[in-house]
């Protein structure tokens, strides 16, 4: 079993620096690709690490997102980049506490609109101060990191991100989390501490989005509450986690990589059909494949050995 | 898949005459040319659609529907090569338009790219089209900052002017008038808490201030107001003669439409975004006369007016009377500078930062980069909305003060 997990590590060692290689070689637009496909790998992943296992739909990715944009773009001048990266994740930390606190013992439906509020609540304050405490609305970011800088951080954050999950899988608090994601009633029975548990995954998941937000600002020169709070951001993230299967360590990746070669190849190729496409994309992948790619393929296994 | 297909054998061939080129005929490439090829990347869908489908894209259609009428873009040979576009859609997202760019210089290899839609998108893209060495024509983008974007990026172009501008224009207007006792000296002002409404409302509270006007009212609202009566009611207490609104097209209809039915007539009414657009003209008919917004055109302007008529034509919609004439004529600025100097983007852009050009707007300069020959106030008159200020620009109208009341 060791011999088995240190080998797991070695391949993946070797395909991230593989990874990490790539713009040596490859054309600029290949690195522009990489970074959006990076981004929402680590979107996903994030997204996954706390609802796969709580099964708590969160459509709060944007808020977070965004409040690490925003953070790049109004420090950007004042502090250095590293300690910038560092504002921003406690930025999330601090918001992700504070809500979590406030809303994970809300079940279901009703968690899910919270969370969509709370993305567009963010985006009003943000708005209300700079309207009425600095009169600017569009914030400038003027940071000299290359594409290749960008997606080295992102690539960091992946491998940070894969690690802090596979990690937690064989803890106990994995184990618990499973239960939780069974039953909570069986679990606050076993003795669990529920909430604490769900806070601290959902403010981990919510620092490493904040933190993609942060690394990819830059790239965007300007920013504004329109830009940085995106609503599509958050929709993304949940059908790539929901195609992959949000429940399993390497589903979100199956379900990003795929999903966003295939948005960048219709809004390539039909820019003026891609929302249609993409409302037809959501209802398949919805109805074909509930659980995702992993539990399809794993079920189609399974009754292939019983025969 | 048919047009990749095609594109993809044309990249072939044109490595395999690339190769044959440099054996036998050095030069021969640039015989083998058949078009030239044309991208953007613009919001065609999402929140920017609607702004980006009034000034921006029908001009780009109409620009190269033009060309390819009058046989395709001509070089400095007098050869005529017709324009191949190739067009994205951004989505109203950033990211979506940094790739969008990216593809476009390096996948495509397109001759030129055209600017995207909205101050924000243009900043995003400016880093790209400098690092690829494409100038950037931006249009629909108001910002003070020009002159350092001007710095930052050698061939950005930007081609609206500023908050600072259009904020000190009306300042001065109102200045005159009050001086000739037409109008007091004070203002009620509302801002939509949007890029725009905060851009102009910070920029014209400095410039009131200077011009000596008291502003007796000053109140900011949120995207997707629709209720106004309040803010109109408390305008028409406060004793102001003026009544300015940095609104966004939904708001200026509104606007327009509650205080005809609040009876509120401010003997000046300044209203933002939508005012210049035919509809507005089209739906108020002669209420609109006397009402003023950003922006304008000379009537006397023929090359203009032929404009207008051709882009209704062809476009099936008239346009603003802001940005829309500025867009055709940053494109006829591109196509001589081509002609001049051809597909060479060094040399384009040199000749676009120095050269002199006659376009739909006259004769047409950069300064430092920068189109500053622009409308900073504009008002209906005549069921046309026409330039006002600045008053020594040939061809400015003389303003209409005060304003008719409703006519209901």
């Amino acid at each position: 079993m060791t011999a088995r997990t240190l080998l797991g590590l070695l391949v993946a060692g070797l395909v991230l620096a593989a990874l990490a290689a790539l713009p040596l070689f490859a054309g600029p637009y290949a690195v522009t690709l990489m970074i959006g496909m990076t981004g929402y790998v680590v979107l996903a992943t994030a997204w996954g690490l706390f609802s796969g296992p709580t099964r708590y739909v969160s459509l709060a990715t944007v808020a977070f997102f965004g409040i690490g944009a925003y953070t790049v773009g109004v420090f950007s001048e004042t502090l250095p980049y590293p300690l910038v990266l560092l504002v921003a994740a406690l930025i999330g930390l601090a918001v992700a506490l504070v809500v979590g606190l406030s809303t994970l013992r809300l079940a279901g439906v009703y968690f899910v609109i919270f969370t969509f509020g709370l993305a567009e609540l963010i985006r009003q304050l943000v708005t209300w101060y700079e309207v009425n405490v600095t009169g600017t609305l569009g914030r400038y970011i003027f940071l000299p990191v290359t594409p290749e800088g960008i997606y080295w951080q992102l690539l960091a954050l992946a491998a940070a991100t894969f690690l802090f999950s596979w990690g937690i899988g064989r803890t106990r608090w994995g184990l618990a989390l499973k239960v939780i994601g069974d039953d909570e009633v069986v679990a606050s029975h076993c003795g669990i501490d529920i909430t604490r548990l769900k806070l601290a995954l959902f403010a981990v998941s919510a620092v490493i989005i904040t933190l993609v937000g942060a690394i990819q600002a830059p790239r965007w020169t300007y920013i504004e509450p329109s830009i940085a709070f995106n609503p599509t951001i958050s929709f993304l993230t949940l059908i790539m986690a929901l195609l992959g299967g949000a429940d399993r360590l390497w589903g979100p990746l199956l379900g990003a990589i795929p999903l966003f070669l295939l948005f960048e190849w219709l809004s390539a190729n039909f820019p003026n059909h891609y929302p249609i496409i993409l409302g037809l994309v959501f209802i398949a992948i919805v109805f074909l494949l509930p659980k995702g790619v992993l539990a399809a393929v794993e079920s189609r296994l399974r009754k292939g050995g019983a025969r | 898949m048919k047009s990749l297909q095609r594109r993809h054998v044309l990249r072939v061939m044109a490595a395999a005459s690339a190769l044959l080129a440099t054996g036998i005929a050095p030069g021969a490439l640039a015989q083998d040319r058949t078009s030239v090829k044309i991208g953007y990347a613009i919001s065609k869908t999402g929140p920017n659609a609607g702004g980006a489908g009034i000034t921006t894209l029908p001009n780009y259609q109409l620009w190269v529907k033009d060309v390819n009428d009058a046989g395709g873009l001509e070089l400095p040979d007098g050869r005529k090569l017709p324009i191949e576009v190739i067009e994205y859609d951004d989505r109203s997202a950033s990211e979506e338009l940094v790739r969008a760019v990216e593809r476009l210089a390096t996948q495509d290899e397109a001759d030129f790219i055209l600017a995207p839609w909205g101050t924000g998108f243009n900043l995003a893209a400016a880093p790209l089209f400098d690092r690829y060495g494409y100038p950037q024509l931006a249009v629909s983008s108001v910002t003070d900052k020009a002159p350092d974007f001007v710095k930052r990026w050698k061939r950005s172009f930007w081609m609206l002017g500023g908050g600072h501008d259009y904020a000190g224009a009306l300042a001065g207007l109102i200045k005159k008038a009050a001086a000739d006792g037409t109008l007091n000296t004070k203002v009620a002002m509302i801002s939509v808490a949007d890029g725009f409404g905060i851009d102009l409302v910070t920029a014209a509270r400095p410039a009131f201030a200077e011009a000596g006007i008291e502003l007796v009212y000053d109140k900011t609202y949120p995207v997707g107001t629709s209720d106004f009566t309040p803010m109109i009611n408390e305008a028409k207490a406060s004793g102001a003669d003026s009544f300015v609104a940095f609104s966004y097209p939904p708001d200026t209809f509104a606007l327009t439409q509650q205080s005809q039915v609040a009876d509120f007539n401010p003997k000046l009414l300044y209203l933002g975004v939508g005012t210049g657009f035919p509809v507005y003209g089209k739906n108020n008919g002669d209420n609109a006369t006397g009402i003023m917004s950003l922006g304008g055109i000379d009537p006397a302007n023929e090359a203009n007016a032929a404009y207008r008529k051709r882009h209704e034509e062809v476009t099936g919609q008239g346009p603003d009377y802001w940005g829309s004439v500025i867009t055709y004529a940053s494109l006829q600025m591109l196509q001589e500078a081509i002609k001049r100097k051809g597909l060479d983007r060094e040399a384009v852009s040199a000749e676009l930062s120095a050269g002199t050009f006659q376009t739909v707007l006259g004769e047409t300069k950069m300064e430092d980069n920068q189109l500053r020959t622009l409308w900073w106030t504009g008002q209906w008159q005549n069921g046309q909305f026409v330039g006002i200020a600045p008053a020594d620009r040939a061809g400015a109208s003389q303003p209409i003060l005060p304003r008719q009341a409703w006519k209901k």
